[in-house]
């Protein structure tokens, strides 16, 4: 079995990892470095439980292998601190089970920082890659867009 | 009131936006090994051979079990190994198990695993079940063990029959002047909680059986591997840290007891199973698919005066939870009506597809498609508003429920007052058609749904409070926070009667069955009732303690005293007290002397005055009260291509009481969105193997980010009088009349009657083409 040694920058962290080739970032993250934040739905790129940033981008890290996040800025949930998306979810009650959640936040944090002015086309373009199956997603849509109005 | 009805910010709330929160599969250590099923690829088929050996062979390969020599399970019947043996019943049945080191090496042996099968005929529907001549699931369905309250018919694939015969059977149709029919059915689908299903078991050397799983009914796990493996139940511990979603899917106990036996297998080591997606979709308990037949007779006024009701209900391989369902669909199995004359039959069948758990409404919604769309027949044929057909049939205190439970002011809501909102909020007098353009038109569609619970009718809840040196107090309920909030609820039902600050209560999200008083199981929308009767218990023996103590401190007799922002003082007085932290663990006075000690805090709450359904007719109390509801769906729909778009969905609920208004219309808004992903798209698409062709996310579609309508949810609040604060059960309701209310919808936009779901375009297509019936 072939396996690498990899130092994978996470969180601002330099993290040392042995990983095999098959091994996905999301295994790495959460089977390897203790990082359950990321979440496994389906292990498919279907649902974005696993959803991470990557040099600031949203990626399912179930899509990804642990090769390939060599040399990049990886951002779990666990690396954000009071972030205003993670507040905004809090009082809009945007979560019930908390299970889609840390993909969700991820894939709107990068949002909300890449395109601060986001219409309602361009939400529903990067949110529609998540599942919640709690929630209706209004108070998703409510969380994110007083995040985004705050930016604007 | 100070905390009651409050949004109050949920306990585990930071937890669960960073990451910091753990579900079952986020516990790991270095010794955990993992399992790795082998399923069934055919829906009904002979087990010719299994050849485990390679398996056994490869490094890392700690055990590999079968089902030989396994005892039979299931919570109604014994019907079910828990492993397949002999043959296999569903397409994605557990056939195998493999445990070895990491879950890849896991998963390379179970491919090694050759099992040979030899084809049997599938039964692929419960009307062709319920055939004569069927082919049989179970050959012998009489030499099972099972309960009182089931009523296999051997030989046949009948495992279980309800019977519901009230009012006039004689002269069963006699005022009728209209009568209506409809046939309707739908596939089996699934819950589809974003957390799939995970168990880890370990046996330790004194023979302690310890669990931690996602599960809603961790108590019945507990007693279920005591009674299926005979184990004392002081044994057995299971922990359910938070539930990632579970919608009743986990209520069923299927996963403990393979980790159980993986566990065994390996000397008692730790064992971790987690299901795949595709697993946690098909071999994993699924949502129950239905054939209904429905008729309904009404006089010249619109008043429904007799109903003739048929059930099958698609069982699946086994009967486990299906046996209640079954129970549950007939005992409001006419929808919110009042109607004298009720026939039903509702059959539990085998069938060769995954087995039902419980569903979010359990039955309910599934029962309401058929009641409701024969609803809108029956206004069709009287010339009748629906609305007001259904104003007209509201079933009210006074009137009897299909089991002859005479309803009152508190145990059941107000419909009437619920129909009068839903037509305002969804502009009714708009018209149920409204075009835009000659492609284009607005469609509206309504329904009307009511439910009680049919849990067990001695169904416990307990709570337990202790207290911090500070004077703050740690909450300990068996309710699992599956994501309804309920834990939350709790601690202001418990701020509420201290009269204290909510911030000051702690709850423990864990439950384990060792330290944790028992809640039966966390379903059927009773988590607050039962949950909040017993706290509600605690507090006020808690609140007798505290007097006790500062009535000595005081010198002052227990009736002048009063407990509020923690602390107990004279009424007379107020600033005559102490605080709680002053005497929560005792009092100490100046020279050393201590009196009272700590402070622990009790209550139970059981449900009263249920019974069992008499066998010939039905009649008995199943639950303690009926919340009702009404629907209203508006959609957008091209008459072209027959695509809709879902503009706006309504629920009005009378839910007694609401105690934190944000959670309560999230949990609304939540079931009327995976009311409208079962309607519109969500189905098992099945081969005639009885295979499962889109156990996947990309292929089984739940609704996604966009997709949703503008949400409209209102409150009727006719209190429940014996509920914490009058609250009726709501986690349920607003998926409920969903499916009908668009399919309502629908029929008028095709102006064809529909009688299938889900709703896709395709389905409207082949509806209007008359290619379904
Ligand atoms: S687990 Fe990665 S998209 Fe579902
Ligand atoms: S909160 Fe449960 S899936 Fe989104």
């Amino acid at each position: 079995m072939k396996t690498h040694n990899l130092v994978l920058r996470i969180n601002g962290e330099d993290r040392q990892v042995t990983v095999r080739s098959a091994d996905t970032l999301l295994y790495t993250l959460r089977g390897r470095l203790g990082l359950t934040g990321s979440k496994p739905g389906c292990l498919n790129g279907d649902c974005g439980a696993c959803t991470v940033n990557v040099d600031g981008w949203p990626m399912k890290s179930c899509l990804m292998l642990a090769v390939e996040a060599q040399g990049k800025e990886i951002t779990t949930v666990e690396g954000l601190h009071d972030a205003p998306i993670q507040k905004a979810f809090v009082e809009h009650f945007a979560f019930q089970c908390g299970y889609c959640t840390p993909g969700f936040i991820m894939n709107c944090h990068s949002l909300v920082n890449n395109h601060p002015g986001a219409d309602d086309k361009k939400i529903k373009e990067w949110l529609e890659s998540n599942i919640c199956r709690c929630t209706g997603y209004a108070e998703i849509e409510a969380a994110v867009k007083e995040v985004l109005g705050k930016k604007s | 009131m100070r905390t009651v009805g409050k949004s109050v910010i949920r306990k585990e709330a930071w937890d669960k936006v960073s990451g910091t929160a753990r579900y079952t599969h986020d516990f790991q250590f270095t010794e955990l090994l993992y399992a790795k099923m082998v399923t069934s690829p055919f829906g009904h088929a002979k087990i010719i051979s299994i050849d485990t050996s390679e398996a056994k062979k490869m490094p890392g390969v700690r055990g590999v079990l079968t089902g030989e020599g396994l005892p039979l399970i299931g919570e109604a019947i014994k019907d079910r190994p828990p492993l397949a043996f002999g043959k296999v019943r569903y397409h994605g049945e557990p056939v195998v198990i493999v445990v070895a080191d990491t879950p890849a090496l896991a998963k390379k042996a179970a491919d090694k695993v050759k099992i040979q099968y030899e084809q049997l005929p599938v039964v692929n529907s419960p009307a062709q079940a319920f055939q004569k001549g069927a082919p049989l699931v179970h050959e012998q369905l009489g030499k099972y063990k099972k309960d009182e309250d089931s009523y296999p018919v051997p030989g046949t694939n009948i495992a279980t029959h309800l019977k519901i015969r009230k009012g006039d059977l004689t002269n069963f149709w006699k005022d009728v002047e209209f009568t209506v029919e409809g046939r309707y059915s739908f596939n089996p689908s699934d819950h589809v909680a974003m957390e799939t299903r995970c168990s880890i078991a370990e046996i330790t050397r004194e023979g302690r059986i310890l669990i931690t799983t996602s599960s809603q009914a961790p108590f019945m796990a507990k007693r279920l591997i005591s009674q299926y493996f005979n184990e004392p139940e002081g044994n057995i511990e299971v922990h359910t840290p938070l539930v990632g979603g579970a919608y009743g899917g986990k209520a069923s106990v299927q996963l403990e007891v393979l980790a159980y036996l993986s566990s065994k297998a390996v000397g008692g080591r730790p064992v971790k199973l987690w299901n795949s997606r595709e697993e946690d979709m098909i071999t994993s308990p699924c949502h129950i698919g239905l054939d209904a037949k429905i008729k309904f007779g009404a006089d010249r006024n619109g008043k429904i005066r007799a109903a003739e009701i048929l059930f099958l209900w698609d069982g699946g391989a086994y009967s486990d939870k299906a046996i209640d369902l079954t129970r549950a669909g007939a005992t409001d199995c006419t929808g919110p009506y009042g109607i004298e004359n009720v026939w039903c039959d509702s059959f539990c069948m085998y069938t060769n597809h995954p087995y039902p758990a419980p569903f979010r409404g359990f039955s309910h919604s599934e029962l309401s498609f058929a009641i409701e769309r024969t609803m809108n027949l029956l206004a069709e044929k009287l010339k009748m508003d629906p609305l007001e057909l259904r104003r007209i049939n509201a079933i009210r205190p006074g009137d009897l429920t299909p089991t002859q439970v005479k309803l009152n002011k508190s145990n059941v809501g107000d419909l009437p007052a619920c129909i009068t909102k839903l037509k305002e909020l969804i502009k009714w007098e708009e018209g149920e058609v409204v075009p835009v353009n000659d492609r284009i038109v607005k469609v509206k569609g309504i329904s009307c749904s009511w439910k009680t619970s049919t849990i067990d009718t001695n169904a416990p809840s307990g709570a337990i409070l202790t207290f911090n040196r500070d004077g703050t107090i740690n909450l300990m309920s068996g309710v699992i926070e599956i994501g309804t909030g309920t834990k939350t609820v709790l601690a202001q039902i418990l701020a509420e009667r201290l009269k204290m600050d909510v911030n000051h209560i702690y709850v423990r999200m864990e439950v384990d069955t060792q330290t944790t008083p028992e809640h039966w199981k966390t379903v059927a929308s009773r988590g607050t009732f039962m949950g909040g009767k017993a706290v509600l218990e605690a507090a006020d023996d808690v609140i007798r303690q505290l007097k006790d103590i500062a009535a000595c401190v005081l010198r002052a007799p227990i009736e002048d005293l009063e407990v509020a922002d923690s602390r107990v003082f004279l009424r007379d007085d107020p600033e005559q007290g102490v605080h709680f932290k002053e005497i929560c663990y005792g009092y100490t006075y100046p020279n050393g002397n201590a009196i009272g000690g700590q402070i622990i805090g009790r209550g139970n709450y059981i449900l009263r005055g249920l019974t069992h359904l008499d066998p010939e007719n039905g009649k008995g109390k199943p639950g303690p009260e009926w919340t009702v509801t009404a629907h209203g769906v508006e959609v957008e729909f091209d008459r072209k291509d027959l695509t809709y778009k879902l503009l706006r969905a309504v629920s009005v609920i009378d839910i007694g009481k609401v105690l934190n208004e944000k959670a309560a219309k999230g949990q609304v808004m939540g079931a009327m969105s995976m009311g409208l992903a079962f309607a519109g798209r969500e189905t098992f698409v099945m081969d005639e193997l009885g295979r499962i062709l889109n156990p996947q996310l990309r292929t089984y579609r739940p609704l996604r980010y966009g997709e949703q309508p503008e949400y409209m949810v209102d409150f009727i609040e006719t209190p429940q009088l014996d509920a914490p604060y009058g609250a009726r059960g709501v986690g349920e309701h607003g998926l409920l009349g969903m499916p009908a209310a668009l399919a309502n919808a629908l029929s008028k936009a095709i102006g064809v009657p529909i009688y299938h779901l889900p709703l896709t375009p395709e389905l409207l297509w082949r509806t209007r083409e008359g290619l379904l019936r």
